[in-house]
């Protein structure tokens, strides 16, 4: 299923154009097979598959907070379509109140149920918000690995300072390590976002927001940017590939011997907008890109113009 | 001379909203022809477009509301298609610039030129009857607003013809929506229509929060004010607290546009999250100026079909000024995924889950006002059931993104998507709705059709659920929202139910169409003679359906809430009472021409034609003094003709 990305446009249209040569009957069937196909497949992805401790949490955290919540919701909506039926005013057995209906005992429990479930949905809150802070560590025995990502016109740029490596659009990271995301934009506010692995955060230009994630289980798990970006939006897509510690060596290695090296010139041609942009590899990346970037977004795109692809200081740097 | 305005902005090469505007034109020009060879010109003049008139206005703004919501729902039809066919590989037949327009015109229309006219719309209507009075506070500018927002409405529509519109998303966010990301038209469009329209909202709030303070009658304190009039001062307390925070905002995202300033650019210290903050500083006041006073519809419509008074009169009225205070307090929700802090995301979090708290005593309060009740079911209560239901479900989703780390999954997913929907089909247009039908004979003097109207609701009902059950599991799928072309082919079987229920909603629109036309055509069948077909509670069935001009031949004095229930309980029988010269305002056109000035001045700023500009804008000037200027603004019925009419009305021939 993770092959999804590149899946050919004809494949969903076989069954439809099927459907008419079957007799109705089976037809209604084959409806309740895909609907039944489609409500487990939803518990199959998304945040409902977690593969990593936050997503797991966050999960266990949204259905914990319905479960509380539905304690109240249930009731009232049986009681609303239980009262409308009941009083009908065609309902001779019913009893009826004409008095200006109003007790103090009553409100007193009307104001207290929705404030005693929100007390405990505040704790809740405020516990879950500091445990799961984007930016709190995630403890693990593993040495942390340190991912830079850098959203373009309308591709992702992943920057592994401690290889000396980059990435677009594929994101490979060790299985059980966690993994210390900074983020800025080198154009508008994009948010990056792995389902299965947890939070999402915003990246913005000229700033840097900080995330920490972990992949828990080998896999290739769907990425994208989760905030509408402009006109290349909907391929701003990537895969997050989780591997065994030893293979992300072996890929560090491998990416280390072929592609092309991120300096000036290509980040400068990587940085125009392009759209479905497939997955890329850099031997080498300017030390300090990350930062670059950042000071180049802030200073803007006139004098950046200027002969290169960042300000001047920063080319000093990179020389 | 014409500024950028050339022929290339005209999108010959776009055959889909070419034909779109061919058939909207070709329709606008039929009904124009109609009302030319029909000779209905000075009537519609005299009677509507220069009326001061409160009510008049309010159903002005109602009808501008309807036709608005046609444009907004093509928009979503068009999306959900988009989103049915291109998927897998699949492109659709709406590219990234087209969709991208559609779905930020949507969100646009649907919140300023829907939403907000409909409950601007019967507050207009209902307030000042609630009240017992006989217009707003300041008729005039009651008119000037109406047609703000209706220009604003007009521009937005332009931009189908002539340019583009935002590419943006509807709350605009920089730097996409500065000069650098977006360099046309269309966020200007957007910037514009909204900022003009704004000012529409802002003179409404100040209207008629004077309104309900000073003008209320005899005896009517705030305790006996009727839960709507409540509502209705909370949703315009709010409007003057927020909208010059909008307006302000959006002068800064000019500035940035126009004068190449840098407020919210990336480069030169510009910060684009002050945009995202101040934006919502707004916005979340902006949802509760449209729930708010929807709830006083519910409580309206609820009290009088299950034959009670409405339960906890004074929880209600603390609950909506509690919502009123609190919606001030929760703004960073919308952004948990900013970046801020623990503290600062778990603080937020909180007081958004407050908020439950007094909308839940709402939702009981209703529950115990239905309990022991003799109930009616109208077409209006279905819909405030169809609410009760509905919207708990949409608090509890709401609540559920109010976790700032469940939020961390699902900002921005289509599960979003399909919550603020729950909430604001669930209860603002069910609320509207509910409205409509309720105070419909009012206004006209007839009632709406029921078997249209309930088939209405019943379409409204399932097609809702069926249009965004499937959004909230593909939001937990992890389908983020504004995605032009859907990459996972699994998703698609949702994707088509989806489809389906925007369908049913449009049966939905279809028999709301049919029953306005049943009920007209056979309203000598179901006139409303009493001016109460509903056995109401409130002031406005106290007068005739629809109300004389003055509304209260003589202010009638209050004693209690539901003051007309308690009236007609104590069988006041009708002793002719003493009448009196009544002062009213006169029609005045000066809204109309503001309007006309306003229209061209944000039509030429949009293109840079800068001396029609200002010439639109002196134009604005001159008829503000000249209106300012002129003393003959009132004109008196006398005592005798007030008789007249009176009789007329109740049918008591010649005075004894």
């Amino acid at each position: 299923m993770h092959d999804w990305r590149y899946a050919t446009p004809d494949a969903p249209h076989a069954p439809a154009s099927q459907a008419r040569h079957v007799p109705r009957r089976s037809g209604l069937v084959r409806w309740l097979v895909v609907c039944a196909a489609v409500l487990v497949a939803s518990c199959q992805q998304g945040i409902l598959d977690p593969q990593g401790p936050i997503a797991s949490a966050q999960r266990l955290l949204l259905i914990n907070a319905t479960e509380i919540m539905l304690v109240v919701v249930v009731p009232v909506i049986l009681a609303t379509l239980g009262f409308a039926w009941w009083y009908r005013s065609s309902n001779a057995h019913a009893s009826r109140s004409w008095d200006q209906a109003f007790e103090g005992r009553i409100e007193f429990v009307t104001w207290s149920i929705p404030a005693l479930i929100v007390i405990l949905l505040g704790g809740v809150i405020w516990i879950g918000s500091h445990q799961l802070d984007p930016r709190a560590p995630i403890p693990a025995d593993a040495k942390p690995l340190r991912v830079d990502v850098v959203a373009l016109d309308w591709k992702w740029l992943f920057i592994y300072p401690d290889q000396g490596i980059a990435t677009v659009n594929q994101l490979v990271v060790p299985v059980g390590t966690p993994v210390e995301f900074r983020l800025t934009s080198a154009t508008v506010m994009n948010s990056f976002f792995v389902p299965q692995l947890g939070s999402q955060i915003y990246a913005m230009g000229g700033m840097t927001t900080h995330l920490n994630l972990l992949a828990a289980e080998t896999g290739e798990y769907p990425g994208f940017s989760a905030n509408f970006s402009g006109d290349g939006f909907s391929d701003m897509r990537f895969i997050a590939k989780a591997v065994p510690a030893g293979d992300f060596d072996g890929w560090v290695a491998q990416a280390r011997g072929t592609g092309p090296a991120l300096d000036d010139a290509a980040y400068a041609e990587l940085a125009k907008p392009s759209q479905a942009v497939p997955p890329t590899t850099y031997r080498s990346v300017e030390p300090k890109l990350f930062e670059h970037i950042i000071e180049q977004t802030v200073s803007g795109p006139e004098k950046a113009g200027v002969g290169a692809a960042w300000c001047p200081p920063a080319r000093q740097v990179g020389g | 001379m014409l500024g950028n305005l050339t022929w290339a902005a005209i999108p010959f090469d776009q055959p889909l909203p070419l034909y779109a505007m061919g058939v909207v034109g070709i329709f606008i020009l039929a009904v124009l022809g109609l009302v030319t060879v029909k000779g209905w010109w000075p009537y519609l003049w005299r009677e509507w477009l220069t009326s001061v008139d409160h009510k008049r206005i309010g159903a002005m703004y109602f009808i501008l509301g309807l036709v608005m919501l046609l444009r907004g729902y093509t928009d979503a039809i068009m999306m959900r298609s988009q989103q049915a066919i291109a998927v897998g590989g699949a492109q659709g037949y709406l590219p990234p610039d087209h969709y991208d327009q559609i779905f930020s015109s949507h969100g646009t229309i649907m919140i300023f030129f829907v939403a907000m006219p409909f409950v601007i719309g019967l507050m207009n209507f209902v307030v000042p009857l609630q009240l017992g009075v006989r217009d707003v506070a300041f008729p005039t500018l009651n008119s000037v607003s109406f047609w703000l927002t209706a220009s604003g409405a007009l521009l937005i529509n332009v931009s189908l013809v002539i340019g583009n519109f935002a590419r943006t998303g509807w709350m605009g966010y920089p730097p996409l929506s500065g000069l650098a990301f977006s360099p046309g038209v269309g966020v200007d469009y957007y910037l514009w229509s909204l900022q003009i329209s704004g000012i529409g909202t802002l003179l409404t709030g100040v209207n008629f929060v004077t309104t309900i303070l000073k003008l209320r009658a005899p005896g009517m304190i705030y305790f006996r004010m009727p839960v709507f009039c409540w509502t209705a001062l909370a949703a315009n307390m709010l409007i003057i607290a927020a909208f010059p925070i909008l307006t302000a905002t959006f002068v800064m995202l000019l500035l940035d546009r126009y004068v190449g300033m840098h407020f919210f650019t990336n480069d030169a210290g510009g910060n684009q999250m002050m945009y995202v903050n101040l934006f919502w500083a707004w916005g979340h006041p902006e949802v509760y100026i449209l729930i708010l006073p929807m709830f006083g519809v519910y409580s309206e419509v609820v009290a009088t079909f299950s034959g009670k008074g409405l339960f906890s009169y004074r929880s209600m009225v603390l609950a909506t000024l509690g919502i009123c205070i609190l919606s001030f307090m929760v703004w960073l929700h919308h952004f948990f995924t900013m970046g801020a802090g623990a503290d600062v995301n778990a603080f937020f979090g909180i007081m958004s889950a407050i908020i439950a708290v007094p909308t839940g005593v709402k939702i009981f309060n209703w529950l115990f006002t239905l309990y022991r009740g003799r109930i009616v079911f109208t077409t209006s209560i279905l819909f405030a059931i169809g609410f009760m239901v509905t919207f708990v479900l949409g608090g509890m989703t709401g609540v559920l993104l109010a976790v700032p780390p469940v939020d961390f999954v699902l900002h921005n997913s289509v599960f979003l998507v399909a919550h603020f929907h729950n909430v604001i089909i669930g209860g603002v247009v069910f609320g509207a709705l509910a409205g409509y039908n309720y105070w419909f004979p009012k206004a006209f003097g007839f009632t709406l059709d029921e078997r249209w109207g309930k088939a209405s609701f019943w379409c409204w009902l399932v097609g809702f659920y069926l249009a965004f059950v499937p959004l909230y599991v593909l939001g937990l799928m992890g389908m983020t929202r504004r995605l032009q072309h859907i990459p996972d082919p699994s998703w698609r079987p949702l994707l088509l139910v989806a489809e389906l229920g925007a369908i049913v909603i449009f049966f939905a629109i279809v028999c709301m169409i049919a029953q306005l036309y049943v009920s007209i055509r056979t309203r000598e069948v179901r006139r409303d003679l009493t001016g109460d077909p509903w056995n109401g509670r409130t002031l406005e069935w106290a007068t005739s359906s629809p109300p004389p001009a003055y509304n209260f031949a003589v202010l009638p004095r209050v004693e209690t809430i539901d003051a007309f229930w308690e009236m007609k309980r104590k069988g006041l029988t009708r002793v002719e009472p003493a009448y009196e010269t009544v002062e009213m305002p006169r029609n005045s056109p000066i809204g109309f021409v503001i309007a006309f000035f306003a229209v061209i001045a944000g039509f030429s700023a949009i293109w840079h034609i800068w001396w029609l500009v200002i010439l639109g804008l002196l134009g604005i000037a001159v008829t503000v003094l000249t209106f300012g200027w002129s003393e003959n603004r009132e004109r008196e019925i006398p005592a005798n003709e007030i008789a007249r009419m009176e009789r007329a009305r109740l049918g008591l021939g010649r005075p004894a």
